[in-house]
């Protein structure tokens, strides 16, 4: 079943047509994805051939899902337009936007964010791979390669972790892996995946990545007591970074006592869910927990 | 971007906010002049990024033009926390009445920006906070509807500020929107003993992905590397993502998350990581030069580490990138190598094949970090 994006799901893409968007248009397509068509105004109604498969370019996301029945678009438009393109997008009331795009004024996705959640739409990014369903559909700059379905959802801040982690645990499969992003403001949260991810017959246990910056590791720790009945098992990055220095993702910068890796896992462990070192440890806590028997979760 | 006060002041001045007259230099003499031309008596104030100044001694009262010389004189290449005072602001001295506090901040959580307003200016906003909350106002702004007079009238009068101050917060709103700050702050916001609402102090930082539709920045930028290190300053100037660190073992990766979680991996084994640069997706072979040029010129560094986990990266790019830069960069450190994921035996035969002397090469990452730091303690 997994969560947010299955193979039943039709795929539009916003900037198909640019070099970023061809590129990862053809690696999902090749990863069964069932994309359905680009948007792009200046060139409505012409057609891009993507091996044995020609995608039809459409002018407005809204034109796009009357044809197609879309409901997912993933944005690859540059910074300078993703707000109008997330908003276009709201507009025409699609169900999931995916929006890869790094680099995107902060004062324009807390705008794109407010009216997307007006209008139903999840937004998950920016500045993310995007997500993955193994085996059925993938959403984004996830390589589709790494791993096979299985019973392990993933939501994660950072790219190359979600890849690393995927690829340590790689035998045992994932039934969802989500990119939420970087980026100060970022529309699907940690509790949104986790909330999903509990709901999901297919998963049976739950990796949490996360990184330095803001409380939302916190406030999982605390949705993972009230809320989630699955093992949890999660990994931070960043203890080693100094105070006050932006560590490449824009939301990663700790400020003075509050943000730490230390608080967020002290946060995590305090609610019962263990925390590896290493992404490599964490994929032994992973195998452990799997491999144990299943008892629920003890305060 | 952070700004300095006086660009901050600057700012507030063209938005309409009232700031005391004030004039910036670098240079003692000058300092003279200025104080002249301000009116004999001014407070002199170090411009640097970070809090603190006044305990630091960064700020004074001058009562002549000669006194304000000698204490920029004692102000300038003054060390505060860090950081050198390069320059320094003298303005005309306030009669202040009462002081309140003023700003607007991200609230990551809500996805907002929320004002903060509280009638009990001039100390630490956090101490407040945390010592009377009650005292301290929240607002959370609507993106779409913002801080028109009268929004900004009733955050004032939640705060128990003067009605004038709402001026003040509608002007500060404009600024955060048309500038794309992050953050504005004024603190203290004063009430003159003549009944003026003046902005006395200030900070503003400027959200650097809105760079592209932002003609002034460049000029400001200019500032930002005079205070910045030597390596970051050459290593912004190839447009890598560097920032230094204290320790021993230089640290190159793809990927903001894998790069940090390199870091802690690498002083999990006892070592303690010289920097951090990402080298970002689908590196280079220019980019993999460039950063092992800018980590090889830092004589702190005694081994490198790059950590390489191929997603849409192929390893044997990463690797192809490894062996140009070894032929362009004079290798003179040890160098661990960690390639895996997509098309990582390609990388590593690629590497084996180069055989340089001084470059290894692991498999894993733990295990890679724990060699790096034998090395890098080894030297």
């Amino acid at each position: 079943m997994a969560i947010f994006l299955t193979k039943e799901s039709k795929v539009l893409v916003q900037g198909m047509t640019g070099a970023e968007g061809m590129k990862h248009t053809r690696r999902m397509l090749a990863a069964g994805t069932d994309v359905v068509g680009g948007v792009n105004p200046r060139k409505a109604g012409r057609s891009v051939d993507f091996d044995d498969r020609a995608v039809p370019v459409f002018g407005s996301v809204l034109d796009g899902m009357e044809a197609t029945g879309a409901d997912v678009t993933v944005v690859f438009v540059p910074p300078a337009f993703s707000k109008a393109a997330v908003m276009e997008a709201a507009d025409a009331g699609i169900g999931l936007a995916v929006v890869i795009t790094e680099g995107i004024p902060v004062h324009d996705s807390v705008a794109f964010h407010a009216y997307a959640e007006r209008h139903g739409t999840r937004v998950i990014g920016p500045n993310c791979p995007g997500l993955i369903t193994p085996g059925q559909a993938n959403a984004g700059i996830i390589p589709a390669d790494i791993t096979k379905p299985g019973r392990i959802g993933l939501v994660s801040k950072s790219g190359t972790l979600t890849y690393q982690l995927m690829y340590e645990l790689r035998d045992i499969g994932f039934s969802t892996c989500v990119g939420i992003g970087g980026d100060p403001v970022v529309g699907t949260t940690h509790i949104d995946c986790l909330a999903a991810f509990e709901a999901d017959p297919d998963t049976e246990l739950i990796v949490l990545i996360g990184e330095i910056g803001g409380d939302a590791e916190e406030r999982a720790a605390a949705y993972v007591q009230e809320s989630v009945s699955k093992p949890v098992v999660a990994y931070i990055a960043g203890f080693t970074a100094p105070e006050g220095r932006t560590m490449g993702h824009a939301g990663a910068i700790v400020s003075g006592s509050s943000g730490t890796a230390q608080a967020k896992k002290a946060a995590l462990e305090a609610v019962g869910v263990r925390v590896g070192g290493t992404p490599t440890e964490t994929a032994e806590l992973v195998l452990e927990r799997l491999a144990g028997p299943a008892r629920p979760r003890t305060e | 971007m952070d700004l300095y006060e006086h660009q901050a002041r600057q700012l507030f001045e063209e938005y309409g906010i009232l700031v005391p007259r004030a004039e910036v230099t670098d240079s003692a003499k000058e300092a003279r002049a200025c104080a002249e031309r301000l009116g004999g008596r001014v407070v002199v104030k170090a411009q640097v990024k970070t809090g603190g100044r006044g305990k630091a001694g960064g700020v004074k009262l001058a009562a002549d033009p000669a006194a304000a010389e000698l204490t920029a004189r004692q102000i300038l290449g003054m060390d505060i926390k860090g950081h050198t005072v390069g320059a320094v602001m003298l303005a005309q001295p306030v009669e202040i009445d009462s002081e309140f506090y003023v700003s607007y901040v991200l609230d990551r959580t809500q996805g907002r920006f929320v004002a903060i307003a509280s009638a009990e200016g001039g100390m630490d906003i956090e101490e407040v906070a945390a010592i009377r909350p009650e005292a301290v106002v929240r607002v959370p702004i609507d993106p779409f509807e913002g801080v028109p007079r009268q929004k900004a009238a009733e955050i004032a009068a939640a705060a128990g500020l003067p009605d004038a101050a709402a001026d003040t917060l509608a002007a500060l709103w404009n600024v955060l929107i048309r500038e794309d700050a992050l953050l504005v702050e004024v603190n203290p916001l004063v009430r003159t003993a003549r009944g003026e609402i003046l902005a006395l102090d200030g900070k503003v930082t400027l959200d650097d992905n809105a760079r592209f539709r932002q003609a002034r920045w460049d000029a400001r930028d200019e500032t930002q590397d005079r205070e910045r290190g030597g390596l970051e300053a050459a290593a912004a100037a190839k447009g890598l993502n560097y920032v230094k660190l204290d320790g021993e073992v230089g640290v190159i990766g793809n990927g903001a998350g894998l790069v940090m979680s390199t870091l802690d991996v690498v002083a999990g084994c006892g070592a303690r990581p010289a920097d951090f640069l990402d080298i970002g997706g689908g590196a280079s072979a220019q980019i993999m030069a460039d950063g092992l040029s800018v980590i090889l010129s830092d004589p702190s560094v005694t081994a490198v580490f790059v950590n390489v986990f191929g997603g849409i990266t192929a390893c044997d790019a990463v690797a192809d990138g490894i062996v140009r830069a070894l032929d362009s960069v004079r290798l003179t450190k040890p160098l661990v190598v960690r390639l895996d994921g997509n098309n990582a035996a390609r990388g590593r035969a690629i590497l084996d094949e180069r055989a340089h002397p001084l470059v290894e090469q692991a498999t894993t990452m733990d295990g890679a970090a724990r060699r790096a730091a034998e090395l890098a303690h080894a030297a």
